[in-house]
């Protein structure tokens, strides 16, 4: 039996171990409970982890195999982003309005994995409403890169990339506005798929910006993303924009040559300021895929420069709206007062942090009258003309590469005084939200700092199979996803236990 | 606060040479579909205890999502079809965003850009027997808010409304009397029954009515300028909205004349004491932000769709008025009155069906249902409401059969009215009743003949003075012989035989 501890395995060696008997799913939750409490205070990936509810569905599971239940998923714990609703299980979005609050229902994509069969480890970190590209924004305090605890994981679902970095989940659940699966994944150093808009239900994702909201996997390697999406994706009744189009095998593309498709470099993505050492892996791993029998082609995207501006006003016109729900009348935290206006305004005043603020603020400004056709109108003008810009490209190449992130991960407090550089940190990943389209990061290098790099492969609307397709191709060269940070070998776990117990 | 207007409809009486009233109306009707808007709860909150028709969407729980309901659509499709409408190849929701604590997403969805009906017209009939349009704006869906309860000095909110899907139709400008108002509602009422979307109880919410009431002079009606308007809220019945109108327009006219300026307000109606109360001046509208719901994708209406609606849609109040008039010969004011509730006509067309359709048939119908049967509907039952007539025991062929009895002289016209009571208490049929009371009309001359006798033999001066030439005391007898005989001799023969008697 393969002799690493059962956290460093993936989904798929793990689903054959339990099929094989090899160990429980019991011991399997067991230990990663243990994992998480030794090394989880150092990282704080994890907002919530109920041990008892765990291990009561590990036991279920295992009773569940041994009657021959052979669901897909049977017996695999895996963290859930706080933005999922789950029920019966405290769901805060990261933030302090919504302490104390448990859902009554489940989200469709969490749901859908549960009655594979999975567990629900435990609920990550996130920036609050999934507003951040640091977790910063969490009104219970930041994650840490598990590469380096001086470092953020990158956001908003920096706490689901740093569990599955380092091994405190073997996959993960992440939601995606604007980068905030891809950027965290790249930043960790593992996978992570942004499907294409509709392809996921949304139904119990708690909105930010909602045409640009999307589920997506968080992964060790491509493979397992593929089966997280597969189980997820879908349509659902409960989600009107969810599509109504079948989902095809994904795993079926794995392994499948990558001889003659075409891979599109724009020009734009590498240019300014982008990190020489991001710019130099993500370069090199185009290059592998023309060994693999691809061809590069260059391209030009010139909509790079619109997709910020556009971002913030559309996703923050949305969010404008779609926070007013949080008013501490029917659930959440309520700051009371004398009148029904002073009761929100307290409750909203306390209860949302500055990231928060400043984006309803920036939205209901875009959404006024005598501003809406200057901002919002427009920025839906301009996402129309991005959409264009992608759909001509795509036209020409199946694939495009590009760095996830112009740099690896940062400093904690670096950015935290400065939206704008914070902003920047979803430049290449926002245009994919804008448009639907799908895409994928998958580590690629580090940089002389040991930080992650990543590579984003995006693909067109619906275009999953062919991102998975050459993001496997890619993985079966090299070696980058299968490394581990410090924390998450068993030295630094046993050095970590030891300083634990420390009285 | 201004003193009250004591009679404001001869305020507007005395102005009118100088005033032209100008009203235009939002009504908004509860559509009667099985759920809600946007989610499975049940659409039927009436009775229920406060916030056991709710879900997480309808609550306005993070996560949740919207999904329309396709039965809310149609029911619209097929009303703005019904008002003459154009249907829309494509309609938007889009949220309208405000805080309230009744309103749990904190913005409703609605319709704003892209209604899903435009460009309608609905015929009103006016007393002086003249038809009007009044031109329809616009018809759009949209969800119901939920209540705010104020108890003990708390308030409680209840959310089982919440997503009650909402039909807002928006008149033009058109109505230009409180009577006019009035009828336009009567007629809107009519339409939105007959095609069962829409209960039309204005007493329970389920039809709620906001005239904007503005007056200008003649001279600006001419430049074709509008007065300041001004919303009135709170109204639950027809005859508020009327007497609203009446008011505000008065008011208005009052504070032009005393040389003043029309305020941009809200009022509220006070039913109490008839007239309208300042709710909330209007110093900076609000900005409600409306942008499409990223939640639901534009709605496209196919033409074979609508056809499909348009295919479902009953013969409406005019078309059915008009055949009445013209195929049957009803009168005009009897056509209008038995189209107003769709059970009524039914009811009336089932009739003719048993009774027959030959030369003054259908009228003599129309006329027992418009008289002797409306007043028993009237006399018991609540209050007014004709749409009774469905649920009383009398079925529209025992009617006809009712009068056949009295074509065949079986009984009189006034026999025919007591029958027809006990049919309305019992259920029997007409002849049964007849029967069981011996109520025929006695045709034998024998049993006439006998009583002509006996009253002759009683008033032998009368006797005299007729043959003397005093004819009009063959009344007198005719009288004494009914009441000889209870009523029941069949006139014509008793005349005949009386004269013959007195004469020979």
């Amino acid at each position: 039996m393969d002799p690493r501890p059962l956290h460093q395995w993936t989904v798929h060696q793990l689903l054959e171990g339990l099929g094989q008997g090899a160990f429980s799913a019991q011991e399997l939750a067991q230990h990663l409970l243990e994992r998480i409490q030794a090394v989880d205070p150092q990282l704080h990936a994890y907002l919530r982890v109920e041990p008892e509810r765990v291990l009561a569905q590990a036991r279920q599971a295992d009773r569940r195999r041994r009657s021959g239940d052979r669901s897909p998923l049977l017996g695999i714990p895996l963290a859930v982003k706080d933005v999922l609703v789950t029920r019966g299980v405290e769901t805060t979005a990261g933030s302090r309005i919504l302490q104390g609050f448990v859902p009554p229902y489940t989200a469709t994509a969490v749901a859908r994995l549960e009655a594979a069969g999975a567990i629900l480890l435990g609920k990550t970190n996130t920036d609050e409403f999934a507003m951040g590209s640091s977790t910063e924004n969490s009104a219970y305090g930041p994650t840490r890169n598990p590469w380096n605890l001086d470092r953020v994981p990158g956001g908003s679902s920096g706490g689901s990339a740093a569990a599955v970095a380092a091994r405190l989940a073997p996959a993960a659940l992440g939601t995606d506005t604007g980068g905030s699966v891809r950027q965290p994944a790249a930043l960790c150093g593992v996978v992570g798929l942004k499907p294409s808009y509709g392809r996921v239900s949304r139904h119990g994702l708690i909105a930010y910006g909602s045409s640009l909201d999307q589920v997506g996997p968080i992964a060790q390697d491509v493979a397992d993303a593929a089966l997280l999406l597969q189980i997820m994706a879908g349509p659902d009744p409960r989600d009107s924009t969810s599509l109504d189009t079948s989902v095809p095998d994904y795993r079926a593309v794995l392994g499948r040559t990558i001889q003659g498709l075409r891979i599109g470099l724009p020009q734009e993505y590498f240019t300014g300021g982008i990190q020489p050492e991001v710019d130099r892996a993500v370069r090199a791993a185009v290059a592998q895929l023309e060994d693999l029998g691809a061809t590069v082609v260059p391209i030009r995207l010139r909509t790079l420069e619109m997709a910020l501006p556009v971002y913030y006003l559309v996703a923050t016109a949305e969010a404008s709206a779609n926070l007013a729900r949080y008013d501490g009348i029917r659930y959440g935290r309520r700051t009371p007062a004398a009148t029904v206006m002073d009761t929100y305004r307290r409750t909203r005043g306390q209860g949302f942090g500055a990231e928060v603020k400043r984006r309803i603020m920036l939205g209901t400004y875009a959404l006024s009258a005598g501003y809406y056709d200057a901002y919002y109108l427009k920025a839906q003008q301009v996402r129309t003309l991005i959409r264009q810009d992608f759909e001509a490209a795509f036209q020409q190449v199946d694939v495009i590469a590009s760095p996830t992130s112009p740099t690896t991960a940062f400093r904690l407090g670096e950015r935290t005084e400065d939206p704008l550089q914070m902003y920047l940190a979803d430049i290449f990943t926002v245009s994919v939200n804008l448009t639907g389209m799908c895409a994928i990061s998958v580590p690629c290098g580090f940089d002389e700092a040991g930080l992650p790099i990543g590579l984003q492969l995006m693909g067109p609307h619906l275009g999953e199979e062919r991102i998975l397709q050459v993001a496997y191709a890619y993985q079966q060269v090299t070696e980058w996803h299968r490394r581990c940070p410090p924390s998450a070998s068993p030295e630094q776990e046993q050095a970590a236990r030891t300083r634990d117990s420390r009285p | 606060m201004t003193d009250r207007i004591r009679d404001p409809a001869a305020v507007l009486e005395a102005y009118r040479h100088r005033y032209q009233v100008v009203v235009g109306m939002e009504v908004h009707a509860q559509l009667l579909t099985q759920s809600k808007m946007f989610c499975g709860c049940p659409a039927d909150y009436q009775g229920a205890p406060p916030n056991t028709h709710t879900c997480p969407v309808c609550l306005g729980m993070p996560g949740a999502l919207p999904v329309a309901n396709r039965a809310a659509v149609e029911a619209t499709i097929k009303t703005g079809l019904a008002l003459n409408c154009q249907i829309q190849p494509l309609a938007v929701f889009a949220r309208k965003n405000y805080h309230y604590p009744d309103l749990p997403k904190g913005y409703q969805i609605s319709q704003y850009e892209y209604p899903l009906c435009r460009d309608g017209w609905v015929e009103i009939e006016l007393d002086t027997g003249e038809s009007k349009r009044i031109r329809i704006h616009r018809a759009h869906l949209e969800e119901d808010t939920g209540k705010n309860l104020h108890v003990d000095g708390h308030t409680l909110v209840d959310l089982n409304r919440a997503g009650v899907p909402l039909l807002e139709i928006v008149t033009e400008a058109d109505i230009h009397s409180p009577d006019e108002a009035y009828a336009f509602l009567t007629k809107l009422r009519t339409l939105l029954r007959y095609l069962e979307v829409n209960s039309g109880d204005m007493e329970k919410g389920a039809l709620r009515c906001e005239p904007n009431i503005s007056v200008r002079t003649w001279e600006q009606a001419a430049r074709g300028e509008f007065g300041t308007k001004v919303e009135v809220k709170n109204l639950n019945s027809f005859r508020a909205v009327r007497n609203a109108i009446a008011y505000e327009a008065a008011r208005q006219i009052q504070i032009l004349e005393a040389g003043g300026a029309v305020e941009q307000v809200n009022m509220g109606w006070d039913e109490a004491r008839q007239r309208t109360v300042l709710q909330r001046t209007k110093e900076t509208s609000e900005d409600y932000r409306y942008f499409p719901d990223p939640d639901l994708p534009p709605l496209e209406v196919r033409r074979e769709w609508v056809d499909a609606v348009a295919a479902t849609l009953p013969e409406l109040p005019d078309a059915k008025r008009r055949r009445y008039q013209a195929e049957w010969g009803i009168r005009a004011v009897d056509a209008r009155t038995l189209t107003e509730e769709r059970q009524v006509a039914e009811f009336f067309e089932a009739a003719v069906a048993a009774y027959g359709t030959q030369e003054g048939r259908p009228q003599r119908v129309a006329h027992w249902i418009t008289g002797e049967l409306f007043r028993l509907l009237y006399a018991e039952g609540t209050g007014q409401d004709l749409r009774q007539i469905a649920e009383t025991k009398i079925r529209p062929e025992q009617l006809a059969a009712l009068l056949r009895l009295v074509d065949e002289k079986v009984i009189n016209l006034n026999t025919a009215k007591k029958v027809l009571e006990a049919m309305y208490a019992t259920g029997d049929a007409p002849q049964a009743i007849v029967e069981r009371e011996g109520l025929a009309l006695v045709q034998d001359t024998d049993v006439i003949d006998r009583a002509i006798q006996e009253v002759l033999a009683r008033h032998p001066e009368e006797v005299v003075r007729y043959r003397a030439g005093e004819e009009k005391l063959l009344g007198f007898f005719m009288g004494q012989v009914m009441r000889a005989t209870r009523g029941q001799a069949d006139p014509q023969t008793l005349r005949r035989r009386l004269v013959e008697k007195l004469t020979g």
